[in-house]
């Protein structure tokens, strides 16, 4: 019964959807202020409505009903409670009641912090969300149905795939989709700008906080999926370049290059209709990676269950936003002109060229992920595309960017002296260079590339170093928006020395142990103690307990697990990791070797440096919460309030 | 104008592309093997005297399993041998890359759903029957020819919808 009001609450939402897409615009379109104020509430009734459906399909999950197909398609009696809570997004169909409820939140941000916008422009946005709601509550609704019947119920589900049984997976999910709906809101302010036919001179000013929004979440919903991968794999890898990392990547970069191009319109009204473009581009690549993800198009490690009709559905959605938001575009773009102009050597110059290297670095990662589609269309070879090319396109792609990040945000805008310039960074230079020549040797190894990354990285920070510490000196006031620029290239700093230092000096053994034995890597002696049997609450597992020791003191036992779930029968390695400033120690248990002996394959992994990395990308996250914090920001709500 | 209506374009080439790419199923590798005979070999067999030759496989609709001792899917699907076996199907099985002993040791505590089993030490047979991972299953039709393959461990799901199925037709066949 419960189930079935759910169901109601969907459908009833997704009529004030329509109706929040359809009144709202028109009223907008003749001049009408009551219909144009009704966007507000009806957003405040859709959400509701959504929160109770997600809450029902949230209690089914926690009470066992069987009856659901979701739920005992991915639950069973013996899942824990935290993972039958995040169970509830673990599948096809809950996932995009979360994305749709995650849309409707933000629309909701949208109604309540952007009542100082104009109305009409306000009563245009809130409809074009309601078009992107409406796209995407409707595929829920008719293609993926979290709430369908599953009569007579099965005494016990078949249990959440183990691998999402662990909490980065509670939290990935969320964290990318709050990423991914943000990114609708600088659509929504695209569209009605492109409806009206005018860019007000503050829109910049009005997309900049939901832009650096969404990108600080999908930044941290990217990271927290590839600190899941790194452990729950157990291949202790960070990044596969697999296609739904691809598809979370390529928005994520040109969400990048607009809160830059942002910045240029907000500040000097230039690169306005660029900024417009990527603001279109950035949402329907994070709707294309939906349609990767969810149609069955591209092989991946974690593809959802596919189903052909998804795939047309997304696909029209696609169709629908492309060719809509670029025939609108085609036609309606406004003329207004480049923006006072500016010299070779200025900021905007700087940021015109980070535009162009992200948006080419996001084309690359497209080819690659369409490349082995087309080929496969135009019938010519099955194959794929893997980590050596996008490596070898993207880093000559990255290193020039990251020079630039160093200087960009000292330069003045319009124009700035040469001279000037070389008198502030020489000495940065120099020290960037001999330490970043330096650092590799700390790890007893030496190469070109390595060391140049090195110097880059060093020379992001060291930048972001001079100029807070230059600006405090001389008594100037440092906004929290500059704080926030400063922290996320410092997190850029960060996370490109963590690539270079694991790329260049991780030691992988894969080792045949039996209990007794030990082996040194990377100077940590591994002593295999024990196999015992473990048994969970939904698995049995594998332990092995290894002693871990380094110059003669005992650091830590780790204990990797090869469970086998009993429901799915499936085999799950769970890596074991001793967590370090500079390094991580990572045993994980690959397979016995034979059924008589108690000889196992095991991976014994030495990974510098891998803390820098999450670090980095909680820096730029974090960066980019406090930059939306600026008093600029407010300034114009509380003076139009 | 004009200039402003090439994002567009581009749009409309990705959107064919993704179109006709929706029509293609990513997961189906073909085998060069699908609707010719089955390549010709001879191994001794795991247990017991004799050769398991590609004549076995002739005469009746069969399924040929690659599997190992130490691959630990394989292991996960060798209840879904034994209902194929329990079905009436002559399931032979290709011990692939193994040891004798471990092999046998396996057969003889999860049980034995094979009617031969042929031991292929080194992996060149396997690698005329285009094995890249194990465990991969073969349908041959009574005439020796194979007629499907599937790469990865066999469910209910693929016996029920697939294999099942496809040795009807085969039998139907005349």
């Amino acid at each position: 019964m419960l189930v079935e009001l759910g169901h109601f609450a969907l459908v009833l939402a997704l009529v004030l959807i329509l109706l929040q897409g359809s009144l709202p615009v028109i009223g907008a379109l003749r001049g009408r202020d009551s219909w144009m104020a009704m966007a507000g509430p009806l957003v405040w009734l859709q959400f509701a409505l959504l929160l109770l459906a997600w809450l029902v399909l949230e209690w089914a999950f926690v009470s066992h009903d069987f009856s659901v197909l979701y739920v005992a398609m991915h639950s069973s009696l013996d899942l824990p409670l935290q993972y039958r809570i995040s169970a509830a997004w673990g599948g096809h169909e809950g996932s995009m009641l979360l994305w749709v409820l995650t849309l409707s939140a933000w629309s909701v941000a949208v109604a309540r912090f952007g009542r100082h916008l104009p109305l009409p422009f306000f009563a245009l946005s809130l409809g074009v969300m309601g078009w992107v709601s409406a796209g995407l509550l409707g595929f829920t609704l008719f293609t993926s149905n979290p709430f369908e019947r599953l009569l007579p119920a099965p005494l016990d589900g078949s249990d959440l795939n183990p691998l999402l049984q662990d909490p980065g997976m509670i939290f990935h999910p969320p964290l990318l989709y709050m990423g991914y709906v943000g990114f609708a809101v600088t659509f929504a302010f695209a569209i009605a700008a492109l409806i009206q036919g005018r860019l007000a001179p503050e829109w910049a000013r009005w997309c900049r906080p939901w832009a650096v929004t969404s990108w600080a979440f999908l930044t941290l919903g990217i990271a927290l999926g590839s600190w899941w991968a790194y452990y729950e794999l157990g291949w202790g890898g960070w990044w596969f370049w697999d296609p739904v990392e691809n598809a979370s990547l390529m928005p994520w970069l040109t969400g990048t290059a607009l809160i830059h191009s942002l910045s240029v319109s907000d500040k000097r009204g230039g690169f306005r209709i660029w900024t417009l473009m990527l603001a279109i581009i950035t949402f329907a690549l994070t709707i294309l990676g939906a349609f990767l993800v969810r149609s069955g198009v591209i092989t991946s490690v974690h593809a959802f269950a596919t189903d052909p009709s998804r795939g047309s559905f997304i696909l029209a959605l696609l169709a629908i936003t492309l060719i809509g938001s670029l025939a609108l575009y085609a036609w309606r773009a406004p003329k207004v002109g480049l923006g006072p102009s500016f010299a070779p050597l200025s900021r905007e110059s700087m940021l015109l060229v980070n535009n162009v290297l992200l948006v080419v670095a996001c084309a690359t990662v497209l080819l690659g992920t369409l490349y082995p589609l087309a080929l496969d269309v135009l019938g010519m070879a099955k194959l794929s595309v893997g980590p050596p090319y996008f490596e070898l396109v993207f880093t000559p792609i990255m290193l020039p960017l990251l020079l630039l990040m160093g200087i960009g945000p000292m330069l003045r805008w319009g124009k700035h002296e040469g001279a000037m310039l070389w008198r502030s960074v020489w000495w940065m230079a120099l020290v960037a260079v001999v330490l970043g020549l330096l650092w590799p040797l700390s790890m007893g190894g030496w190469g070109w590339l390595r060391a140049l990354t090195l110097v880059l990285a060093a020379w992001i920070i060291l930048s972001v170093a001079s100029d807070i510490i230059s600006r405090l000196r001389r008594g100037l006031s440092l906004p929290a928006a500059r704080l926030g620029m400063h922290l996320a290239h410092l997190g850029v700093g960060v996370f490109v020395a963590a690539v270079a230092m694991v790329m260049s000096f991780e030691i992988e053994q894969d080792l045949r142990m039996a209990p007794g034995q030990s082996v040194e890597v990377a100077g940590y002696q591994f002593h295999f103690n024990a196999l015992r049997r473990v048994d969970g609450p939904n698995y049995i597992a594998q332990q092995g307990s290894f002693m871990v020791t380094h110059n003669g003191r005992t650091l830590t036992e780790l204990l990797p697990e090869k469970r086998i779930y009993d429901q799915s029968e499936m085999p799950m390695t769970q890596a074991a990791l001793h967590r370090g400033l500079m390094r991580d120690l990572y045993v994980s248990l690959g397979e016995p070797l034979s059924l008589d002996s108690d000889e196992w394959i095991v991976r014994i992994y030495y990974k510098p440096y891998m803390t820098w990395m999450w670090a980095g990308c909680l820096l730029m996250a974090l960066g980019g919460l406090i930059a939306i914090a600026d008093r600029r920001y407010r300034r114009r709500r509380e003076a139009l309030a | 104008m004009p200039m402003r209506a090439i994002p567009l374009l581009v749009a409309l080439l990705l959107l064919a592309l993704l179109w006709i790419g929706l029509g293609l199923n990513p997961r189906e590798l073909p085998s060069p093997l699908i609707g010719k005979p089955t390549p010709s070999f001879s191994l001794p067999l795991l247990q017991g005297e004799g050769q398991f030759t590609d004549s076995s496989l002739q005469g009746q609709v069969s399924v040929l399993n690659v599997w190992a001792s130490w691959c630990s899917t394989c292991r996960s699907e060798h209840r879904h041998l034994k209902t194929l076996q329990a079905a009436g199907l002559a399931v032979y099985g290709l011990n692939y890359r193994d040891e004798p002993d471990e092999a046998q040791h396996y057969l003889r505590q999860l049980g034995n759903p094979y009617r031969m089993v042929g031991w292929d030490g080194d992996g060149r047979v396997g690698i005329e029957w285009g094995v890249y991972a194990t465990p991969e299953t073969f349908i041959i039709d009574r005439h020796g020819i194979v007629r499907f393959k599937h790469i990865g461990p066999i469910n209910q799901q693929i016996v029920d919808e697939r294999i099942l199925p496809l040795v009807q037709q085969l039998e139907a066949e005349s």
